[in-house]
């Protein structure tokens, strides 16, 4: 059966999409910084869905050590799904360039590195699928987190570009949006009610688009309304907004 | 943050603690007092709230599984509904099941619950194996019938007072199908009702709605439904798509006119004498998880469960004072439902007796705690008791009465340092 490789699969919209893909019968390679974090989940996604999964170890950060470890696997996967990523401490990065460089690199630079070799692999093969966890906040620069966003932006604009140059060979790139999920990454933030998912339903929501053949999506899919309207606030009003 | 049990009432504000591993854990444990563990917060009333609540439901790890016994491991915060979607699909469910599947193997287990089966399975405890409580030092012991014996019988019913369960290991059974056939028996007084009950003692599963507005010569009048797991092969289970409820219904939605008229309406839709359906797990089991927060239909104020067991001898007697007042009240319970027990086992603080449990839900308002006091004494006259999990409201002396092992639970709290750790506000009003 196929596999499906997860990068940054400790995080709870990797998890979560790692059990929705294993539901369907994908088997999965789930690659993290430290596989041994990974454990009890891994033994417990085996026991879920009976398909087989491995954990590997892969710091985004580590660009060389990227093409030897995409070589090493001995079956290719179907598809690649992208959720590494860092929100970092946007008061800290105003100051300090080892955080912005760390936001940056984790949220774009890492991830270009590693996809520019998948994407060659899935070209000349012909087929596969690309997902990448982009973030709504990538959409429009604000002042409370524009490092985050800016590299999010990088990390859409990417993608799009591959979509464009891989769309005439059988290989799939999807871009997905999120907006206010409850995860470990927000939970000290207060989220707002309705505008807020839980890791389950982005993770049915990522494998529906992908197996539909989606380019992007926004989940909830309330934020596409949302951002299009923000996107449409001209900058001279823009600017003066604190949202 | 304001927090709430599923019945909406009463209300606490509680800080959230988390953990991320068993040492995390054992620091949130030894720094703070007035701790309680809070699975999927599906006990009614004030069980799960404390000024500090531990949160084991993201601890939901399946840990091992046995395909040839069933014999499964679990973190606490695994749900049924997990196990469920898991494993029909490869022929296993679990043995004991009560009337959601929303609710985390921590909390079956602290609730010691029953489902319809009680009769023939007794409480979750029967598939409990055993488990691995956090004790107020941070020290994990194994409890089981042959290990910590003390600690295995108060934590199973002891509602979280004992400690935090950090996994455990269950068994499940065997199914050939995900379907039931059920047997419907429609009967027209409480007579009719009990004969039904004796009848149908052979039966796996069985329990019955009752019409709690009718009186006089209607009294008692029930849909008893019993079933039995088919063996046609058909394992394919989907869990059904859920109905959600986004907001608090207005509170006059349930009054009396709209509760009597959805009573009869139930009632009378069903054919007289017996009749047979092939239902699902879903259906058959948790018609209610079917809309989720149908919590939300009682309004803004929430509503009060009151369940009660009554000994077999004086079951009848008990049953007709207790439905006659509350014909008799006008307070609509939107859902009444009774279930014959089999016999009790020797936690310390498990629910049920043998003999008959009636379980009811009033929308809280003016009235309704007066009434409840109203049939407290007569459960009390008749020698029953009241289950803890559905319970907001009761008196020290009604948990004493009901319960002869609570001195046996208090000391073994008092020998363990519990009773100055884990508490709850439910503990804290019934000086457990």
């Amino acid at each position: 059966m196929s596999y499906l490789l997860v990068i940054g699969a400790t995080s709870d919209i990797a998890k979560a999409t790692a059990r929705e893909y294993a539901s369907h019968g994908f088997d999965l390679y789930l690659a993290c910084r430290s596989p041994d974090d990974m454990t009890g989940f891994v033994q417990d996604l085996k026991i879920r869905s009976g398909r087989n999964t491995q954990s590997l170890a892969l710091d985004i950060l580590d660009y060389d050590s990227h093409k030897g470890f995409y070589d090493a696997l001995e079956e290719k996967p179907a598809g690649i799904l992208v959720a590494a990523g860092y929100l970092g401490e946007q008061a800290t990065a105003q100051y300090d360039f080892d955080e912005v460089a760390r936001i940056i690199n984790t949220n774009y630079t890492g991830i270009v590195n590693l996809l520019n070799i998948i994407a060659n692999d899935f070209e000349a093969r012909g087929h596969g699928f690309i997902i990448g966890i982009s973030s709504v906040a990538g959409d429009r620069g604000r002042q409370s987190n524009y490092l985050y966003g800016s590299a999010k932006s990088g990390l859409s604009t990417y993608l799009s570009g591959l979509r464009n140059r891989l769309n005439n060979k059988g290989v799939q790139v999807l871009t997905v949006k999120p907006g206010f999920v409850s995860t470990r990454m927000t939970a000290n933030m207060d989220l707002p009610g309705p505008l807020t998912t839980q890791p389950g339903e982005v993770a049915e929501h990522i494998y529906k688009a992908q197996q539909s053949g989606k380019d992007v999506i926004y989940t909830k899919r309330i934020w596409r309304w949302i951002m299009l309207i923000i996107r449409a606030i001209p900058e001279w009003l823009f600017k003066r907004t604190n949202i | 943050m304001n927090m709430h049990g599923w019945g909406r009432y009463p209300t606490s504000t509680s800080k959230l603690l988390d953990f991320e591993n068993i040492t995390k854990l054992r620091n949130v444990v030894t720094d703070n007092d007035d701790l309680i563990p809070r699975g999927n917060g599906r006990s009614y009333g004030d069980s799960s709230l404390a000024s500090h609540i531990i949160q084991v439901r993201p601890h939901g790890y399946f840990l091992d599984f046995d395909e040839a016994s069933g014999q499964l491991d679990v973190e606490a915060g695994v749900l049924l509904s997990e196990i469920i979607e898991t494993f029909v699909p490869r022929g296993w469910f679990p043995k004991i099941t009560p009337g959601t599947k929303l609710i985390t193997v921590g909390g079956a287990i602290a609730s010691d619950v029953h489902g319809k089966n009680h009769h023939v399975a007794g409480c979750f405890s029967e598939c409990v194996e055993f488990f691995n409580l956090m004790l107020p030092d941070g020290n994990i012991v194994r409890c089981s019938r042959d290990e910590n014996t003390a600690l295995f019988r108060a934590t199973c019913g002891g509602m979280g007072l004992t400690g935090i369960i950090i996994d455990a290991r269950i068994h499940l059974e065997r199914i050939c199908s995900q379907y039931i056939d059920q047997v419907t028996m429609k009967t027209t007084n409480l007579e009719e009702t009990f004969e039904a009950f004796e009848s149908c003692s052979d039966n796996t599963y069985s329990v019955a709605w009752i019409d709690c507005y009718a009186s006089g010569n209607e009294l008692g009048r029930c849909l008893l439904m019993t079933g039995e797991f088919t063996n046609d092969g058909d394992l394919d289970y989907k869990p059904c798509k859920r109905l959600n409820i986004p907001f608090n219904l207005p509170s006059f939605t349930l009054n009396s006119y709209s509760v009597k008229t959805f009573n009869w309406l139930y009632y009378n839709r069903a054919r007289n004498g017996v009749s047979r359906q092939r239902v699902n797990i879903d259906s058959f089991f948790y018609p209610l998880d079917a809309i989720r927060n149908w919590n939300r239909i009682y309004g803004r104020k929430g509503f009060v469960q009151y369940q009660c067991a009554l000994p077999k001898q004086s079951s009848f007697e008990g049953l007709q004072k207790i439905l006659t007042t509350i014909s008799a009240s006008g307070k609509p319970s939107f859902l009444a439902v009774l279930k014959l027990f089999g016999e009790a086992n020797n936690n310390y603080l498990s629910f049920p007796m043998e003999g008959y449990t009636l379980a009811l839900d009033f929308k809280v308002d003016d009235g309704v705690f007066a009434l409840l006091d109203l049939l407290d004494q007569i459960v009390l006259d008749h020698g029953g008791r009241i289950y803890l999990t559905k319970d907001a409201r009761m008196s020290q002396d009604m948990l004493e009465q009901g319960y002869p092992q609570v001195e046996t639970f208090r000391n073994l709290r008092k020998e363990h340092q519990m009773d100055t750790k884990f508490n709850s506000l439910q503990s804290t009003r019934l000086g457990l």
